[in-house]
């Protein structure tokens, strides 16, 4: 008895699969149309234009399909110089099926030199992936992915919950340098950021207990340099575990790049890099 | 009016499917025996099929065991869905009248665990036993493989899907089935980070779970150095796999292990090799899973579908080391 029950709960499940699969196949043709989208467009956005695609503008590399549910590499690349009179203020990363779909919100400046990021993060189920650039003056570019799900026993939690604790908060701060390891003054070097930390999403219950474990992850980010700021980030758990992001600044002489992480428990973790460009 | 010829023909795939989704309740109350292979006395493997772990059509992928004692049966892995529990359970009770008294599960993936229910509902109930480490991951992971199967559609929570676990496993645990005793091992994070390996020593025959893959691709969803140092322990002298006959998480049960173990060695040390060669050549992570999609895959099944995900998790790794 208690097997077909159980047999009969399990069926019930399944029916959910053709629907789903409805929705997502109209969702892959129409962008524009998906219901989260829609609502983060509306709170975000209001009712302003949004040029997409731009492809002078901005564009986004992930693949077709999220291999390992959890790391999702993707990079975001811009078309235009940060100059003074004209540049990208801000990146929005929006995954339309997460839990929680802006999943960061990046802050340039001239100083940044290209607004490019590279990061990877986790993708729940089939979905949209957009970045919506905004200009100093306000206007706005989008460009749009749409990735499939990871197939078999892929999920988006990390490998190794123990590790992810044990190495909490340990740090990779590098910068990508000629053979003579200097940079060049007036020319976008790239950085890159690794931060140790398990960006748990406090969407996983115990079986036994019913409880959730508490939501912990890397919220902030504070990149400086010679005191400039040239990336800030608010980002949330659709970033992968052990963050990881690859951007630029302009180097200009002596200086030190610094980086300032702030996690949901407030912990404060910091490394910094001596710049001295050619 | 498109919406309602849509909600018209859902309506009708709906009693479509319940029309057959009932003709297999009933046929699960006649549920059809999985085919077993008697290794040695009183030990039997059911070899999955080689595909990708799906909720709908790909539930029966993993090799599955039980093994009969004097006593009872400890059941070693139940399959990728509750029918193919429940098919194993007819297999059991094909084979012997003798009580389960333990489930054993070799780590977290829904293609080894998700037959559970099948073996919960048993009077008296087994115990449950898995490596310590298990309970977090599944708790971090069940939400995922749950959407997989379609519930956040709909469905009632609390469904018996994930019986609890009475016996968790840190180091190692002897069990005894009366004349047959049964050592577990918990390893360091390998192939997941909740590998438990089930040596049977009366009868000459260990289940490795995923530690070991033979044809199917070995998939990395744990720590790759952590897999390959694993593999040491259990290939070395003191691993206990001498003159046993092994049997992998997929593929075919082997006595010629060593070869197996050569085969997935070679595959995991190429992609540890060549992975560190591309992050010390400064190489992102997009390109470098691209440039080694075709590299090592010779000889293996289902690499389409995981010799990707495995650069992109060994890159995720490797680029820590010092």
């Amino acid at each position: 008895m208690n097997t077909l029950r159980s047999l009969l709960l399990w069926c019930t499940l399944l029916l959910g699969l053709p629907g789903t699969g409805l929705a997502q196949q109209a969702a892959a043709d129409d962008a524009e149309a998906n219901a989260t989208w829609q609502q983060v467009r509306k709170a975000m956005f209001q009712g302003r234009d949004i040029t997409s695609p731009a492809p002078d503008v901005i564009s986004i590399e992930a693949p077709d399909r999220a291999q390992d549910a959890a790391i999702v590499p993707l990079s975001i690349r811009t078309h235009i110089d940060q100059r003074a009179e004209r540049y990208i203020e801000k990146l929005y990363l929006v995954i339309d099926n997460n839990p929680s779909p802006v999943g960061a919100v990046f802050h340039f400046t001239p100083a940044s030199g290209r607004a490019d990021i590279e990061t990877r993060v986790r993708i729940e189920a089939y979905t949209h992936v957009r970045a919506i650039a905004q200009m100093n003056d306000g206007e706005l570019f989008m460009t749009t992915r749409f990735v499939k799900a990871s197939g078999g026993c892929s999920a988006p939690p990390g490998k190794d919950i123990t590790a992810a604790l044990a190495n909490l908060g340990k740090m990779r701060f590098r910068v990508e340098a000629a053979a003579d390891g200097k940079v060049e003054a007036g020319k976008p070097a790239l950085a890159q950021l690794m931060i140790s930390h398990p960006n748990n999403s406090g969407l996983a219950m115990d079986q036994l207990t019913r409880l959730y474990t508490p939501a912990y992850f890397v919220r902030h980010i504070q990149v400086s340099y010679a005191g400039e700021p040239v990336l800030r980030a608010e980002v949330d758990f659709s970033i992968s575990e052990n963050p990881n992001f690859r951007f630029y600044f302009l180097p200009h002489g002596e200086g030190e790049l610094k980086a300032e992480v702030i996690d949901t428990n407030d912990l404060r973790f910091e490394s910094a890099l001596k710049i001295s460009p050619r | 009016m498109a919406v309602r010829t849509l909600r018209a023909s859902r309506a009708g795939i709906l009693v479509t499917v319940l029309a057959v989704l009932a003709g297999a309740a009933g046929e699960l109350l006649a549920t059809q025996p999985l085919p077993v292979d008697e290794l040695g006395p009183g030990v039997f493997v059911h070899q999955g099929r080689h595909q990708p772990w799906a909720a709908t059509d790909a539930d029966d992928v993993a090799n599955l065991g039980f093994v009969v004692g004097s006593d009872c049966v400890a059941v070693i892995d139940t399959g990728g869905s509750p029918a193919t529990g429940a098919a194993l359970l007819a297999s059991i009770r094909a084979a012997t009248p003798r009580p389960v008294c333990y489930v054993i599960n070799t780590h977290v993936h829904p293609d080894h665990i998700l037959g559970n229910p099948a073996f919960a509902a048993l009077e008296p109930r087994p115990r449950f036993v898995a490596h310590a480490r298990l309970p977090a991951s599944l708790a971090a992971r069940a939400p995922f493989y749950l959407h997989a199967l379609g519930r956040d559609t709909g469905a009632t929570a609390g469904a018996p899907a994930f019986p609890a676990y009475e016996i968790l496993v840190d180091d190692s645990l002897t069990l005894e089935l009366g004349d047959v005793r049964l050592h577990l091992r918990a390893w360091q994070t390998a192939h997941t980070d909740n590998d438990l390996s089930v040596h049977v020593p009366e009868r000459g025959v260990v289940f490795l779970g995923d530690l070991l893959f033979s044809t199917h691709l070995p998939v990395i969803d744990g720590r790759l150095l952590g897999w390959l140092a694993v593999m040491d322990a259990l290939s070395g002298p003191n691993g206990g796999l001498a003159g046993h006959l092994v049997v992998p998480g997929h593929g075919h049960p082997t006595s010629e292990w060593a070869h197996a173990f050569a085969r997935q060695h070679e595959y995991l040390a190429l992609v540890r090799d060549r992975t560190r060669q591309a992050i010390a050549e400064g190489r992102g992570i997009a390109e470098t899973v691209e440039a080694l999609a075709g590299t090592g895959i010779k000889g293996w099944l289902l690499a389409d579908d995981f010799h990707r995900r495995n650069l992109t998790a060994a890159f995720a790794e490797l680029e820590w080391e010092d």
